[in-house]
């Protein structure tokens, strides 16, 4: 019965299946992941062919080299690239994982206050945190880089100290973690509150706080969501340039990768090698969990905007 | 090795203390204020439940939103008020006409060109039998940085001289048509195309993918019903399927119109704003991280937000109307 269904269903698909429509995905497809294998191709050529060879011919004869991608690592001694870009690789790892965990955890506690709590204004609230999406990255950087050089004051009265985390890692994963809120508390409280409110209630009724509820039913439960959001801000600030660019000094000690792979475009002649190895190693990371955790990705997306 | 070693492990040791530290405070608070009944059991909860994001949120978003309006009236130390001289600069800057323009170009043709392109694939992906694999393919971008995209479309555009062999692919298949290639970053308005095209390559997989599975949510008996009433083809599409998905489409359009205000990365990498291809995100970081000049940039900013805001607030009244059913 239910297969005859199935078959049913997916007949109706069927009816309007055409060799058109397989013909223009697959040529889409071709010519979208073109340019990205043409990076990755031009990542092995040799430096006396970077310039004199298109990849596309280097690819019927092969002729490739891992040296490149040893160079942009580990350095070649020229000035733009002395020692390599091995440490802003490491960089973004350290600012990526406080900077998805810290906002994903406050968020998820905030989305539970908001859904399950009872308070006056509850409504109010969530709708002004969502509202705060409108508020554009750009408004906020130059007051919160003064914050933290500066602190704050009123007239002369200095109301919050200089924080003094300009140009270190704190300071890369603040705004991060602010900027990431009112997103992730939206999607998060879609979530949790679409949770089975008996569940809860029972919970209550034997006595548990919301302390315990959150931990043994809340944070169980939510954490395909909470997979998905993570994922999606784990890219966002692997991929970030604006943020890196105001809050880090472009300095190997705390500059992320992506930062130093702008600066490095505009080199020309050998710096075209550095330039597509840096390039490829930079997005391998997001393609890796891209690919790793498709299913989770996709699931946030919807969850995100379709609802 | 060991020099790579010791200039790295301090990096790891202070990540995973303050990831630590961070959980160890969490798990405290949560012990402390978990013994706390009666009356006070509610408000304790609150306030360590929601107390932390709102701080943030105050701190970082709205504080800062507020300075930003009065810092656009002042001069470029912020430190004077010079009333509405910033703004007025705007007006009268031919280099601010240029952004506007550009802006403007940007919020309508990356959107519509993203969102149609989108739909099409979506259809079309609907319709073809080994979908998951040209599926994953074209969304593939969308985790690629805007950084990563510029590089990997510099080579793309990449031009040589005409005695040269020509190493991008652009270049190359404008030579194979017969026609001569141009430098293609230097080559006005085209250039600011060249540059949308970018962002469509990274995003469009997004409004395909929540496309397609709207239009996986229409009903197949819907479908059957009206192909047995004789629809096919563009009437199906229009009277069917279209309508299904209209408020996905809406969504996807609305997104691309934020995302193209806001667009910086791919112009700071790839011209840096020069050759008539700046818009407003670059231009409001040049002037306040480049020139020094806090008011203008602050303005510019403003622009920014009352440009973004009217899109959010539909996305906002389009949340509360589906919240209300």
């Amino acid at each position: 019965m239910a297969k005859a269904a199935v078959a049913e269903h997916s007949s109706g698909r069927k009816l309007f299946s055409s060799k058109i429509a397989g013909i223009v995905v697959w040529v889409t497809t071709i010519a979208w992941t073109v340019p990205t294998l043409g990076l990755f191709v031009t990542s092995l050529k040799t430096d006396e062919k970077i310039l004199n060879e298109a990849w596309w011919v280097t690819l019927f004869k092969p002729d490739f080299t891992f040296d490149n991608y040893k160079n942009v690592f580990f350095g070649n001694g020229t000035e733009s690239l002395s020692t390599g870009i091995l440490p802003y690789f490491i960089n973004s790892i350290v600012i990526t994982l406080p900077a998805t965990i810290f906002p994903i955890v406050i968020a998820t506690m905030a989305a539970y206050a908001l859904a399950w709590i009872r308070f006056r204004g509850s409504d109010f609230l969530f709708f002004s945190i969502f509202a705060l999406q409108i508020v554009p990255l750009q408004m906020s950087l130059v007051p919160l880089l003064l914050l933290f050089t500066g602190g704050a004051h009123i007239g002369t009265v200095q109301i919050f100290p200089a924080l003094g985390i300009a140009g270190d890692f704190a300071g890369i994963w603040l705004p991060h973690t602010m900027f990431a809120l009112p997103l992730a508390i939206y999607l998060l409280h879609n979530f949790i509150a679409s949770l089975p409110r008996d569940l809860m209630e029972a919970a209550h009724v034997d006595g548990a706080s919301h302390f315990t509820v959150f931990r043994r039913i809340v944070l169980p439960l939510s954490i395909p969501g909470i997979a998905a959001i993570a994922i999606f801000q784990f890219l966002w600030v692997w991929n970030d340039l604006l943020i890196a660019l105001t809050f880090a000094s472009g300095t190997e000690e705390v500059a992320p990768i992506n930062s130093k792979l702008s600066s490095l475009v505009g080199q020309y002649g050998s710096g075209y090698t550095q330039l597509s190895a840096g390039a490829f190693i930079t997005i391998a990371v997001p393609l890796i969990v891209f690919f790793s955790l498709q299913r989770y990705f996709v699931r946030g997306l919807l969850a995100g905007s379709v609802k | 090795m060991s020099d790579f070693i010791s200039a790295n492990a301090p990096k790891f040791g202070s990540v995973l203390s303050v990831i630590f530290a961070f959980f160890a405070v969490l798990a405290v608070l949560f012990a402390i204020a978990g013994r706390a009944n009666g009356k006070k059991a509610r408000p304790i909860a609150l306030t360590i439940f929601l107390g932390p994001a709102l701080l943030l949120l105050l701190a970082g978003l709205v504080i800062p939103g507020v300075r930003t309006i009065l810092f656009s009236f002042m001069n470029p130390d912020s430190n004077a008020f010079i009333g509405l001289d910033n703004y007025r600069w705007m007006l009268e800057d031919p280099n601010i006409k240029v952004i506007m323009i550009n802006t403007i170009l940007w919020i309508l043709v990356v959107p519509l060109f993203t969102a149609a392109l989108a739909l099409l694939l979506a259809i079309m992906l609907d319709r073809t039998k080994r979908e998951s694999i040209p599926k994953s393919l074209l969304f593939m971008p969308m985790a690629i940085s805007f950084v990563g995209a510029s590089i990997i479309f510099k080579f793309v555009y990449e031009y040589r001289e005409p005695n040269e062999i020509q190493i991008g692919l652009l270049s190359s298949i404008v030579d194979f048509l017969g026609f001569t290639p141009s430098d293609w970053m230097l080559t006005k308005p085209l250039n600011s195309f060249l540059l949308m095209v970018i962002y469509v390559w990274t995003q469009m997989g997004f409004g395909m993918v929540i496309l397609s599975a709207a239009i996986k949510g229409v009903p197949a008996d819907i479908m059957e019903a009206s192909a047995l009433d004789g629809a096919k083809g563009w009437g199906l599409f229009r009277n069917i399927t279209f309508p299904m998905v209209k408020g996905t489409f809406i969504v996807v359009l609305a997104t691309g119109v934020v995302g193209a205000l806001k667009i910086f990365d791919i112009v700071r990498t790839m011209t840096g704003g020069n050759f008539g291809t700046n818009v407003l995100a670059n231009e409001m970081y040049s002037q306040t991280f480049v020139q020094f000049d806090q008011g203008k940039g602050s303005a510019l900013a403003i622009v920014l937000f009352l440009l973004v805001t009217p899109v959010l607030v539909y996305n906002i009244r389009s949340l509360k109307k589906e919240r209300s059913h």
